[in-house]
């Protein structure tokens, strides 16, 4: 009766190992050739990882659910690389754990906003969005002009290195200061804070210069996104850019 | 008496694990670097504390029930979890529809954590994981036992099942509004909730082995066959598309394992299987066993419904990558998935052609069975949206649709149209059998129901074509002079109208899911049935009858 | 192994076997000595009872 019964178990287990079989192959052809891809990203220059402050803003952009609305991922038509600019190189979200490409565009694509408005702009839209576009359907954010919790930043910096960010010993000393120093053009260690970070800007993005906000980390992201790749010198036929 | 001791084994695995989670619990307290993380401790640790005292009230009653019989107070439980989650989530749905059609009303600048981008995983979790996930627990246990003919195995284990799996939306859900996410769609919930429901599903899934090793039958049914596809695949996505780097064991935050390129596929072959192997194998086993017991009539083809499934398992795990059409994904990605998916087409309409077929010679019973009538009309949505998706995944299709409200249109055709109504179906034939009623409390209002449901995803689902191909088409509109007609803020403007239709579409389906709710209450209650129209015909009996 | 051989290896083999697995799939589910067993598990819902007899 008992090895019957066996039988019977083994049966099921076949089932399982057959299903299983099956739904692997479509990721093991899929997923795993992307893994052996660092080779066919394009090298592109001028893709550096975030800044304490715009990694900060970062997080804020995605605890506040942003990319449900929101893609940043612009794909090679004629109407979105007029509307948005140069259609989105894999290589400029090789640092984005996660990715924020989005699926729906309830509000414009994002992912070269930065440098199209204003910090004031972003500042009054964020706060109250209809009143700068009437027609918006975006939640207001006024909220966020309270002050960033920095305390942990270092182990976010920690943590992306350990997923081959590549962050230096320099800036992971620094990441405490650094993230309030981007905020403030004229404190003690802005002038450290460019050098190390040369192409991220220095200023006070939300206005208010006594606090570190999270307005100002959530701007400085928005500020940074697509800015870092020079169009006018990147070839997109270059060798080593095929996909 | 063996029995009885084997009953205190289960009783202390579950009880171990509960308290040494109600542990962790404590130390993440204690250690917590944010406050949020500290709130979602405190919840888990009420929870583990809920559950000793759970598990003590139940030795001490010393409640085995009759070991020759079916476990159905657990199905039971899952009945009533499944109608409050489909409620509750239905309910935010109608609110974040109405915050992008009224923006200025039901947007609350004090309460930023009812913001739409806190909301809307809110939603979707309710539905799919909480309204979905209990309907298919609460199936699954009552299908298995049936079509094993054994008792659900595991003694204790199946209560973890459930009540794991309801603290499991506890978290990720109140996680959502203090603002804890991983932020990828679908796959929100943070890393240690992540980490308990894989603890929960292992356990589901040694149940319904478990269940299935017992059983009588030789042959194991094909809806259990679909069952076992979504659970042991569900677990590997799961698992898979979770991994993330914690910045801390004691915070909420996390890094998904992955970036950019890796981890978009990831996430969509992650997404699009949640879709195939979650809302459709899961419910097609719902369809493989209650369409054919409700109509009295053995499956139209069994021999289809081996290859249904086969075909259905092997495609669909090929499908994700059309969700990244024209994105830095490599072409030859884009191109198979979208191959793949065309030819998912076949499967979805073998699997529904085996569904209607399954009465012939029953059709009569739609007129007069309104219980029969969504099942079937669920399988028809089915076909539909089986139907739309692959044409939305060819790629010149989706460089119209992707981004677009026709994409939310196509994903409520097949959540409210198949996923709601087979579900719907499943609950009202669940609650005569098991609280042993004659027939539900009310045909009419099932009736009513039936037809409030379906005019809601009319509107819905109409509203949100006209307003998907309108925007998309108004993004690549060019005037006479070259330039791209239309600002974006225009588009927006444009889909006020239709935001309008589609809040009182899935408005009419929140009544239809409520006047359901309240029609089982009235049938588990044992209310005499109401005064019924000659046409009706009893609901539950009717198969005890034909034996 | 490179990014390309990878890929070609799973376009490849990996369409090999989805077309071998399926095809094995089918044969079950056609074979003549099978069509019994089908044929009564198709009943399994209809023969299952409403009662709470479980073993």
């Amino acid at each position: 009766m008992w090895s019957f019964h066996r039988w019977f178990e083994r049966h099921s287990l076949i089932l399982i190992v057959g299903i299983l079989l099956v739904v692997s192959i479509g990721g093991l052809v899929q997923i795993t050739p992307l893994f052996f891809i660092e080779s066919t990203i394009e090298r592109v220059d001028g893709v550096r990882p975030y800044t304490p402050l715009e990694l900060a803003g970062r997080q804020i952009y995605i605890r506040e659910g942003c990319y449900v609305c929101h893609s940043q991922m612009i794909r090679p038509l004629r109407d979105e690389v007029e509307r948005y600019g140069h259609y989105s190189l894999a290589a400029e979200s090789m640092y984005d754990h996660p990715f924020q490409w989005g699926s729906k565009r309830t509000g414009p694509d994002l992912a070269r906003v930065g440098g199209r408005y204003s910090d004031e702009w972003h500042r009054a839209h964020l706060a109250d969005p209809r009143s700068v576009v009437p027609e918006s359907v975006m939640p207001p954010y006024a909220f966020l002009q309270r002050p960033l919790n920095t305390a942990h930043i270092g182990e976010h910096l920690a943590a992306n290195r350990t997923l081959r960010v590549p962050y230096t010993d320099e800036q992971m000393a620094n990441a405490s200061t650094d993230v309030a120093a981007q905020a403030e053009p004229n404190g003690e260690h802005a002038y450290d804070f460019q050098q190390r970070y040369p192409t991220a800007a220095v200023r006070d993005f939300d206005g208010d210069p006594a606090h570190v906000t999270e307005m100002d980390a959530l701007i400085a992201y928005l500020q940074m996104l697509g800015t870092g790749v020079n169009f006018n010198t990147y070839q997109a036929e270059a060798a080593g850019n095929d996909r | 008496m063996q029995a009885k001791k084997r009953g205190r084994e289960d009783v202390l695995g579950v009880g171990a694990i509960v308290v040494i989670t109600g542990i962790l619990a404590l130390v993440g307290i204690g250690n917590a670097i944010d406050t949020p993380f500290q709130i979602q401790m405190w919840t888990l640790l009420t929870a583990c504390v809920l559950g000793v005292a759970g598990l003590v009230w139940h030795t001490a009653r010393d409640q085995q029930g009759d070991q020759t019989k079916y476990e159905n107070g657990i199905v039971k439980a899952g009945v009533f979890a499944s109608m409050f989650w489909g409620v509750a989530g239905l309910l935010v749905g109608v609110i974040i529809a109405l915050q992008l059609a009224f923006p200025n009303l039901f947007y609350f600048p004090d309460f930023g954590w009812l913001n739409f981008g806190r909301l809307r995983p809110l939603h979707t979790s309710a539905v799919i994981f909480a309204f979905g996930g209990n309907v298919l627990i609460a199936t699954s246990f009552y299908v298995v036992q049936r079509t094993c003919r054994a008792r659900l195995a595991g003694g204790m284990w199946p209560w973890f099942v459930f009540w794991g799996y309801q603290l499991f939306i506890a978290l990720a859900g109140t996680g959502y509004l203090l603002g804890i996410t991983e932020g990828r769609e679908y796959a929100e919930p943070p890393w240690y909730t992540d980490l308990w429901l894989t603890v929960v599903w292992v356990a589901y899934l040694l149940v319904f082995l478990g269940t299935i090793w017992k059983r009588q039958e030789k042959h194991i049914y094909v809806a259990n066959w679909f069952y076992l596809a979504f659970i042991v695949t569900i677990a590997m996505l799961h698992i898979v598309n979770n991994l993330a780097l914690p910045v801390s064991f004691a915070g909420s935050f996390s890094y998904s394992a992955f970036s950019g390129v890796q981890d978009a596929l990831t996430q969509w072959w992650y997404g699009h299987n949640a879709v195939g192997f979650f809302l459709t194998a899961g419910f097609l086993a719902i369809m493989y066993y209650f369409v054919p017991k409700r109509a009295e009539r053995p499956v139209y083809s069994y021999r289809l419904s081996i290859i249904h499934f086969w075909a259905l398992i092997f495609l669909y795990i090929w499908a994700g990558p059309h969700h990244l059409h024209y994105t830095a994904l490599p072409q030859w990605a884009q191109t198979l998935g979208m191959t793949f998916s065309i030819m998912l087409w076949m499967p979805s309409w073998g699997g529904m052609i085996n569904g209607l077929m399954t009465l012939s010679g029953a059709w009569d019973k739609l007129r007069t069975d309104p219980v029969l009538r969504m099942l079937v009309v669920s399988v028809a949505f089915y076909g539909m949206s089986t139907f739309e998706g692959p044409v939305m995944s060819i790629r010149a299709v989706n460089s119209l649709s992707h981004y677009t409200d026709w994409t939310i249109g196509h994903v409520h055709s097949g959540a409210l149209g198949w996923v709601g109504f087979v579900s719907f179906g499943a609950l009202y034939c669940l609650v005569p059998w098991l609280w042993k009623r004659e027939r539900l409390h009310s045909m009419a209002l099932v009736d009513w129901h039936f037809w409030l449901a379906t005019i809601g995803i009319v509107l819905y689902i109409t509203s949100m074509w006209v307003a998907g191909i309108m925007q998309g088409l108004m993004w690549r509109a060019y005037n006479d002079f070259g330039f791209l007609e239309y600002s974006f803020v225009e588009t927006v403007e444009a889909m006020h109208p239709y935001y309008i239709i589609r809040a009182a579409g899935g408005a009419l389906y929140l009544v239809g899911a409520l006047i359901m709710a309240y029609n089982l209450w009235r049938t588990a209650r044992g209310d005499a049935p109401a005064r019924e129209r000659a046409t009706d015909v009893p609901a539950a009996g009717v198969a005890v009858a034909a034996e | 192994m490179s990014y390309l051989q990878a890929a070609h290896f799973a376009q490849t083999w990996g369409v090999v076997l989805l077309a071998v697995g399926f095809a094995i799939a089918t044969i079950y589910a056609l074979w003549p000595a099978n069509k019994e067993k089908f044929e009564r598990a198709a009943q399994a819902p209809l023969i299952d009872g409403d009662d709470d007899d479980g073993q």
